[in-house]
């Protein structure tokens, strides 16, 4: 039975100029220990569908889902309270900006604390004992003296530690990283993408990866789910998803790493991703898509089956291979 | 990117141009369009005053001191607001006192914003020191509480409306440099004026066309909360008997003219008192719709 | 820290040299010859005329004059009233207490309503009472204090018969006055009726007077608490699964008071402008309606005085308040 199951999940925003959606029937499904990557473009709604997981959107956006549930609990009908007792408990959450997602007036020792005293209960000396070990497990070098420090005292690095000890303070079964890397030097972001995958191992949690980059779905996920301006195009285990892409957005998007790189020039993707002005009719991919034709432009693709990655697309490709099985 | 595609992509809703935002978040906002309408008004009956008002404001019906307003008992058509200790009808203050409230809005706000713009964009291009001491000479002035300021100015100038506006224009001056020069400072290290400056821009040019429209919005709304603060400062210099002098039907004066009325004749204290609050509310409402609009940050989503 | 406080004190200094250069030049910058003009219709004698130059010191250089003159304020000397002959420093410290005794409850009476008020509007925007207070709080911030105070007076003294309409306390109270604090004062005095006399004085002019602070300090809460909840942080607490009060009141409110706490201080200088329309309105007897009775005395001692006293007393405060700052937001404090 799966950890997080989600169906048709869609969220919509209330803005001035209409109402913009962010998240387009996305389904999703994690199960205990997986490592499950989300990828996509800035703006392909990948973060918002975890945000509506978490119940963290702002009061302009309107979430609806045939299902989604977590650990046996219907996240649509929770009570506040009650979602609040499963939420930084049992389902924990970092975050892209680590020095803007630390309160700047309080201690990081005090921020982890505060975790383990409402959802545990624990006394003072237990609350510091226990502190010291998540900043000892999460790679803080003299934790004593760290627990004491303000999150603008500490590096980028060490703040997004921080976050993780916040976040799996009281043992989650699922953390959701959004982009935990993005904002990192290149040599802290390995240090951080080890660190989440040795406590995954260590703590048996699920791991649920938001990122752009293929190169860091390669080296950490089991499964990747491919989102682009809203929907999930593709989701495959990592390796049939590498070795044969189904979605030309997914081709696209493995096309562009250097690695692959067959010529001289990096291969990109012409375009945009579509905005709230721009949605196109028919395939959200078919303007910068370059097998589309006439019926890619005004039918939208509905998914295709498992064998062809959920592939959202009319016309999928390397399909030889499951004509040859 | 493929042309014949991108057409039939932009084909739905277009992105709304600047203006037109503008004026959809103030329009928005309705308290910020009633503040306008009434302003609107008040801007037409301080212009019309003379036309509008049954008599002159002046002109004392002694026969008929301290009647009150038409609906209540004693009161008559002839004297719709009821008429002040010296038998001059109300309503024709009233309307009169907007003129003087008006000028002395529009003067003041003109005055300290153009002096205090000038200043505020020198002390942000000026070399350090004299951005210094341009900062500590508007600490000095703002180190004494405005309206005491202004008092004292207007003892040395000596009672009138002409020298309580000097002294309000004054006190109010030093905001807008320090608004000036904050968003001077933080225009110049954006890469627009990076660019300006290596395509070989001058200093007028880049004070004047580069950054100074860049830093108007904040300022056009510091010049609609100051109109209100300076017709608020001179209704009080007049009710100190500092500002505008006695007959001149200034809202302030009147409330001082007729304070020892207080229990005897409401009328006489509530009505110059709640045209003020009305215009300057209205105003205010007016300047928070403008900061509203111009501010992304408080935007919705 | 310590260096913060320095970099501030720094700034301090040039704005006080100029602060009592402005009330130095006050004097002489009066149209006419400045004895004639303070003596007034009464004239003059010859000797007293000479009297008051040598007082002055007109017959000195002007850079000599400007020495003794802040030598003199260095050491408490700011002249002599005209009209009482007393020292224009006693009369300070004398009046002082009523002015800051109305101040402090009003400012309390603004910072106790007006906190509070600007969470729950935030915490509740764009619903009924968000809007409900917001606009209230405008029309505050519009007042013409002089006007309100007027207003109150009519309903509260005049149709209600509640409270009484001017000065500190009723007359048949006498009783010493150590600090000053009249609600402190006729507490110890023992007499009964005295702290409720000095209380009901204290009412409309309080509430006359903290209006537009609790007005600014509502919407500067707010504001200030909408940007807080927008911030990473907070979406970081929600994560945390922490009840809505612990986030709004401590993680939130805690980083919105930093903004509050700097307006809280400005408003200082809006309340003393604020006590010189209070006071005049209620015959308080404090250092604002001590300014304004001096202007129209042609008392220009004191007024020379009073204006540099509350000028530097402006000052303190918000230096006091940018260390305030300092020590509220740890990104000062540890530099």
């Amino acid at each position: 039975m799966s950890l997080l199951r989600i169906r048709n999940l869609s969220v919509d925003f209330a803005t001035t100029g209409g109402s913009f959606r962010a998240v387009d029937q996305v389904d999703m499904d994690v199960g205990p220990g997986d490592v499950q990557a989300i990828v996509g473009e800035s703006g392909s709604g990948k973060s918002v569908s975890m945000l509506a997981t978490m119940g963290l959107l702002p009061w302009t956006a309107t979430v609806t889902a045939d299902e989604m549930t977590f650990d046996g609990h219907d996240l649509r009908r929770l009570t506040p309270r009650a979602r609040r007792r499963i939420v930084g408990k049992d389902l924990a959450m970092i975050f892209q900006e680590p020095m803007s997602s630390l309160n700047p007036c309080f201690t990081v020792g005090f921020q982890v604390k505060e975790a383990l005293r409402i959802h545990l209960g624990l006394g003072r000396a237990d609350r510091n004992a226990r502190a010291l070990e998540l900043f000892d497990q999460v790679g803080i070098p003299a934790p004593e003296k760290r627990l004491n420090a303000f999150p603008h005292q500490l590096s980028g690095g060490m703040n997004q530690r921080v976050m993780i000890a916040i976040a799996i303070a009281c043992r989650p079964k699922l953390l959701i990283a959004d982009e935990p890397t993005t904002a990192l030097d290149v040599t802290i972001q390995a240090q951080i993408l080890d660190l989440l995958l040795r406590l995954r191992d260590e703590t048996g949690m699920a791991l649920i990866l938001i990122t752009h980059d293929m190169g860091v779905v390669a080296e950490t996920a089991q499964r990747v789910a491919v989102h682009y301006a809203g929907q999930k195009v593709e989701e495959q285990p990592v390796g049939p998803l590498f070795a044969s892409p189904h979605h030309p957005y997914t081709a696209a998007l493995l096309a562009a790493l250097p690695e692959r790189a067959t010529e001289r020039r990096l291969p990109a993707i012409p375009g945009v991703v579509p905005g709230q002005f721009d949605r196109p009719r028919g395939c959200l991919f078919s303007p910068r898509c370059r097998y589309a034709d006439d019926k890619c432009r005004t039918v939208p693709p509905p998914p295709l089956g498992p064998d062809l990655g959920f592939a959202r697309c009319h016309y999928p490709l390397n399909t030889d291979e499951r004509l040859a099985s | 990117m493929d042309h014949a595609l991108s057409e039939e992509v932009v084909e739905q809703v277009a992105r709304p141009g600047r203006l037109r935002e503008f004026w959809f978040y103030f329009r928005e906002n309705r308290g910020a369009v009633f503040g306008l309408w009434v302003f609107a008004a008040f801007v037409f009956i301080a212009i019309f005053a003379p036309l509008i008002a049954p008599y002159d404001p002046a002109i004392q019906f002694r026969a008929h001191a301290l009647q009150p307003p038409v609906w209540q008992e004693g009161g008559s058509w002839q004297f719709v607001l009821g008429t002040d200790p010296l038998g001059r009808d109300m309503l024709s203050r009233l309307l009169n006192g907007a003129r003087y409230s008006f000028y002395v809005g529009i003067v003041v706000v003109t005055v300290a914003a153009s002096g205090g713009i000038l200043i505020g964009l020198l002390a942000g291009f000026a070399p350090r020191w004299l951005d210094a001491l341009i900062m500590r000479l508007m600490d000095i002035i703002l180190a004494f509480p405005s309206l005491l300021l202004a008092l004292v100015l207007v003892a040395i100038l000596g009672p009138s409306l002409t020298n309580a506006m000097i002294a309000i224009a004054i006190v109010l001056q030093p905001h807008y440099v320090r608004l000036t020069r904050a968003s001077v400072l933080g225009e110049l290290g954006k890469d627009y004026v990076t660019s300006a400056r290596v395509a070989g821009a001058g200093l007028w040019r880049l004070m004047f066309v580069t950054v100074l429209p860049n830093c108007l919005a904040p300022i056009i709304v510091q010049a609609a909360l100051s109109f209100s603060t300076a017709i608020l400062d001179a209704a009080a210099l007049g009710f100190l008997g500092m500002g505008a002098q006695p007959p001149t039907p200034e809202w302030g004066t009147m409330l001082a003219e007729a304070r020892e009325f207080i229990l005897r004749a409401w009328w006489v204290v509530t009505l110059p008192g709640l045209a003020i609050l009305v215009t300057v509310l209205a105003i205010n409402l007016m300047g928070d719709g403008l900061r509203d609009a111009f501010d992304p940050k408080l935007k919705r989503s | 820290m310590l260096r913060y406080v320095f970099s501030r004190l720094a700034t301090f200094l040039p704005t006080f040299i100029g602060v009592t250069l402005i009330s130095f030049a006050f004097i002489r910058v009066l149209p006419g010859d400045p004895i004639v003009v303070m003596a007034g219709e009464r004239g003059l004698t010859q000797e007293r005329y000479d009297e008051l130059v040598r007082q002055f010191g007109f017959d000195r250089p002007i850079l000599a004059q400007y020495w003794d003159y802040l030598t003199g304020v260095l050491q408490g000397d700011l002249g002599t009233s005209f009209v009482t002959k007393r020292p224009v420093w006693d009369e300070f410290f004398a009046l002082f207490p009523a002015t800051l005794e109305l101040s402090l409850c009003a400012m309390v009476f603004a910072v106790v309503l007006g906190l509070p008020a600007g969470v729950i509007a935030a915490v509740n925007r764009g619903k009924f009472f968000d809007r409900a207070l917001m606009s209230t709080a405008l029309v505050g911030y519009s007042m013409p204090i002089f006007w309100w105070a007027l207003l109150l007076i009519i309903v509260f003294s005049g149709n209600l018969g509640w409270t009484p309409v001017s000065g500190r306390i009723d007359l048949i109270y006498y009783f010493p006055d150590p600090t000053g604090f009249m609600l402190w004062d006729s507490l110890v005095s023992g007499q009964s009726g005295a702290f409720a006399s000095a209380a009901s004085h204290l009412i409309l002019p309080t509430i006359v007077l903290g209006t537009i602070p609790l007005a600014v300090i509502a919407r500067q809460t707010r504001s200030a608490m909408l940007e807080v909840l927008g911030e990473d942080y907070i979406r970081t607490a929600r994560a945390k699964g922490l009840p809505p009060a612990r986030i709004n009141g401590l993680h939130a409110l805690r980083n919105a008071l930093i903004p509050v706490i700097t307006v809280i201080g400005l408003s200082v200088g809006t309340l003393l402008a604020g006590a010189i329309l209070t006071e005049t309105i209620f015959s308080w007897p404090g250092i604002g309606k001590w300014m304004v009775d001096s202007i129209f005395r042609r008392d220009y001692p004191v007024v020379q005085g009073g204006l540099l006293l509350i000028a530097v007393m402006v000052m303190i405060v918000n230096l006091t308040v940018d260390v305030l700052y300092g020590l509220i937001n740890p990104k000062i404090r540890k530099r």
